[in-house]
């Protein structure tokens, strides 16, 4: 059993709580996940892990709140417990010292990137955040991201605040800006989490560019210790798991579509399911 | 043994066998003859003393039989169930040889069956029968168990880890808690059990029993942590630190194994594992009751003729599905036991033999359309024994199926030699260990599938005994060298 001692809402159907699970805390690393099985009769699905606390022996989740499996979790509150929490799984970010770095979340996505922006800052490296949701009221995190960036760029789909647009737009244009230049450089590496057109998205920008370009896949998963295969992707032409092989693969070699329509196995279930 | 109606079963998830009455019991016990040298009991991998227990259960004194039987088999009701006896103790029954027909059952036709298969004492039935009663009187083991520890006690409350909790971890830790030891069994999947909690369906073996045998290898004294997974939670490293003497890995043959054909990453193609596990341990047969669901069609192809195969398409066919068994060779060929083959027949399978599947059709939306195919003959013998397939020119057909479930085997889990530098794997994946099951790290162990490759639970739970020997041995020969190095010094 692991206690929820704290919880938070940061955006409309965005959680955040933070869980007692120390064994799991002194383990973990920017870029990982946990496997979380609420009660006897849940799902198992994949977290990222967007916090850690060492000394305190806590994880924190953050989550939207969009299927049966999240809308449960965020019905529990601080006191309440999970039943189940395994990780920390999946390798680690490899955060080492590479220059520029520019990282990308979209989204709830951008819970996942705060780790892995603040683990390249650690390691010596110049970190260009760029973040976007669709509005406003579903932005978060902006001021720990601008804790640890030294540039952030904030979009909305709809202008309601930052810039009107998508994280690409500003992409393109510092890409732009700096082709044009002949004192700047090109980033050294671009990473970027969030949901699967944004990534597509960026990907390809960044292809044309040639610039290394490192995703955080979130296929379907079950077991999430590479047992059964449900998150095989297709990378490079070879499959490979999301949980075991992954989370993080260049994203230059990701098939996108057969992930998208991977994600869409379960669409006929998900309306059957009793809404909590 | 008499089986639930053939009609009746495909519509639920209830146990097929339905195991012995008292009378049907004890009849069938007297049929064994007590022989001086039971060949029986050297067809057991874990030693049971099969004519003893079967003498107590002509007795009538089933309580008695049971802790014959647990005096070497901490399992009976799950071994009672899925060994395949009939290659083991009941294959070399004197009564085989001696062609003397079994006492007659309720169904003339079952019995019929069942003498094609074997002629012998129906000794898994018997060994089911002696662990149900415990279960159905739900008799959990007393928690003052008698330990019988025959070493030193300074060695005796070592602390010992367990890494896996399916057939071989359950056995070793059970053995290794009877000696006295300290055990802690981890796991990295929220229940305990392994294989028989993820693989095998409810409907061969009851999640109960495995659950009624897990209780009782708690009361042995054997601390059980879930949501572990030793290499990612605790590196082995960790639990050196953590105290413990030595290790046993008994991570099993978890990687699915694909066939590698265009379309294999479709929607609603399934490894074995994949299928199972939703369904057994996530529970997808109860959705949306349980809430991780199951994508099934109308018709589905099972590739593969082993267990696992077997379990998928009876499954399937649980879930609604027209089933099809796809197989390369012929029915003689199939690894799967004799039972299971009929028992999958009666509920209504298809089989589609002599067939190779060569491609996953796309639906165009993502989903599987159907799977192209290619006719097979046999040759000669391969390295196997069996006859070898050999592809039939222009012979391609489609079968218009909407699922996929691709059973061909499992690899070795490769997590943990992934993560621990320094502990050697064989070519196939195996984790490679010397004749007293210790691998390339000083006082770390292996055994089950992770050392032999997919094979069976009683096979496992024998590789699993004979290391806790050995852990026992190691564990007291090196508490009188006073080593206090690392096992894992250098290697990390």
């Amino acid at each position: 059993m692991f206690k929820i001692i704290d919880k938070r809402e940061l955006a409309k159907d965005i959680t955040e709580v933070t869980i007692e699970a120390s064994v799991i805390a002194q383990k973990a690393q920017a870029g990982q996940f946990v496997a979380v099985v609420i009660d006897e009769k849940s799902e198992r699905i994949p977290l990222t892990l967007a916090d850690w606390d060492k000394d305190k022996g806590t994880v924190t989740l953050i989550f939207q709140k969009v299927g049966h499996t999240t809308k449960k979790l965020g019905a529990l509150n601080s006191g309440g417990y999970i039943e189940h929490i395994l990780g920390p799984l999946g390798h680690p970010t490899d955060a080492k010292r590479t220059g520029t770095v520019v990282c990308i979340g979209g989204g709830v996505g951008i819970a996942e990137v705060y780790p892995v922006s603040l683990a390249f800052k650690k390691a010596g490296n110049r970190v260009i955040g760029i973040i976007g949701s669709r509005s406003m009221e579903l932005l978060i995190l902006e001021d720990k991201m601008k804790g640890v960036c030294d540039e952030l760029f904030v979009t909305t789909d709809d202008g309601s605040y930052g810039r009107r647009g998508f994280v690409t737009d500003v992409l393109k244009e510092l890409l732009q800006v700096i082709e044009k230049s002949t004192h700047t450089k090109f980033p050294d590496l671009v990473y970027c989490i969030g949901p699967v057109p944004m990534m597509k998205a960026v990907s390809q920008l960044t292809k044309d560019y040639k610039i290394k370009t490192i995703v955080s896949l979130n296929p379907i998963m079950v077991d999430a210790t590479g047992m059964c295969g449900s998150c095989r992707c297709s990378v490079g032409g070879k499959t490979v798991f999301g949980c075991v092989d992954g989370p993080d693969f260049d994203g230059h070699k990701v098939d996108f579509e057969e992930l998208e329509k991977r994600l869409k196995l379960f669409a006929d279930q998900e309306g059957k399911i009793n809404p909590i | 043994m008499v089986n639930q109606d053939k009609i009746e079963r495909i519509k639920n998830f209830f146990e097929v066998a339905l195991g012995y009455s008292k009378e049907e019991a004890e009849e069938e016990a007297k049929r064994c003859l007590q022989c001086k040298e039971p060949a029986c009991m050297k067809g057991c991998p874990v030693g049971i003393d099969i004519p003893a227990f079967i003498k107590l259960i002509a007795e009538g004194r089933q309580k008695e039989a049971l802790e014959k039987i647990k005096e070497k088999n901490n399992l009976p009701g799950i071994c009672g169930r899925v060994c395949p006896q009939e290659d083991q103790c009941e294959a070399v029954c004197i009564l085989n040889k001696k062609k003397i027909p079994i006492n007659p059952v309720r169904n003339a036709k079952a019995l019929k069956e069942i003498n094609k298969i074997s002629n012998g004492v129906n000794i898994g039935a018997l060994e089911r029968y002696a662990a149900d009663l415990e279960i159905s009187s739900t008799l959990h083991a007393p928690r003052s168990t008698p330990r019988t520890c025959g070493v030193k006690p300074a060695t005796c409350s070592a602390k010992i880890a367990v890494v896996g909790s399916g057939p071989a971890g359950l056995t070793c830790a059970a053995d290794l808690a009877k000696m006295g030891y300290q055990v802690t069994l981890f796991e990295s999947l929220h229940l305990a059990g392994g294989v028989l909690v993820y693989g095998i369906p409810e409907f061969r073996l009851p999640k109960k029993i495995v659950e009624q045998e897990v209780e009782y290898i708690k009361s042995l004294g054997v601390d059980i942590h879930t949501d572990t997974l030793i290499g990612n939670t605790y590196a082995l490293e960790d639990l050196f630190r953590e105290g413990f003497k030595a290790i046993f890995i008994a991570t099993g043959a978890g990687l699915p194994q694909f066939l590698g054909i265009p379309g294999e990453n479709l929607n609603r193609v399934y490894s074995a594992n994949e299928f199972l596990v939703r369904v057994n341990l996530m529970k997808s047969y109860k959705f949306p009751g349980y809430a991780t669901p199951v994508s099934i069609g109308k018709k589905a192809a099972v590739i593969g003729a082993g267990n696992v195969a077997f379990d998928c398409a009876r499954v399937a066919l649980r879930l609604g599905a027209q089933v099809t068994l796809v197989y390369r060779r012929t029915e003689n060929e199939m690894p799967a036991r004799r039972d299971e083959i009929q028992n999958a027949k009666e509920e209504g399978i298809t089989f589609k033999l002599l067939t190779q599947p060569v491609k996953i059709i796309d639906d165009g939306k993502g989903f599987v359309k159907g799977l192209e195919c290619m006719a097979m003959e046999l040759g000669e013998p391969d390295a196997s024994g069996r006859r070898r397939p050999i592809p039939l020119k222009d012979s391609n057909f489609v079968l218009e199926v909407d699922t996929v479930i691709v059973a061909i085997g499992q690899n070795p889990n490769p997590l943990l030699p992934k993560v621990t530098p320094g502990l050697k794997t064989n070519a196939d994946g195996t984790i490679a260990v010397d004749k007293n099951f210790m691998t390339s790290i000083p006082a770390v162990f292996a055994g089950g599938d992770i050392i032999s490759g997919a094979a069976t639970v009683i096979s496992a739970m024998g590789t699993g005994k004979k290391a806790a020997v050995a852990i026992d041995k190691y564990v007291r020969d090196g508490s009188q060298d006073k080593a206090k190095v690392s096992p894992l010094k250098g290697t990390l």
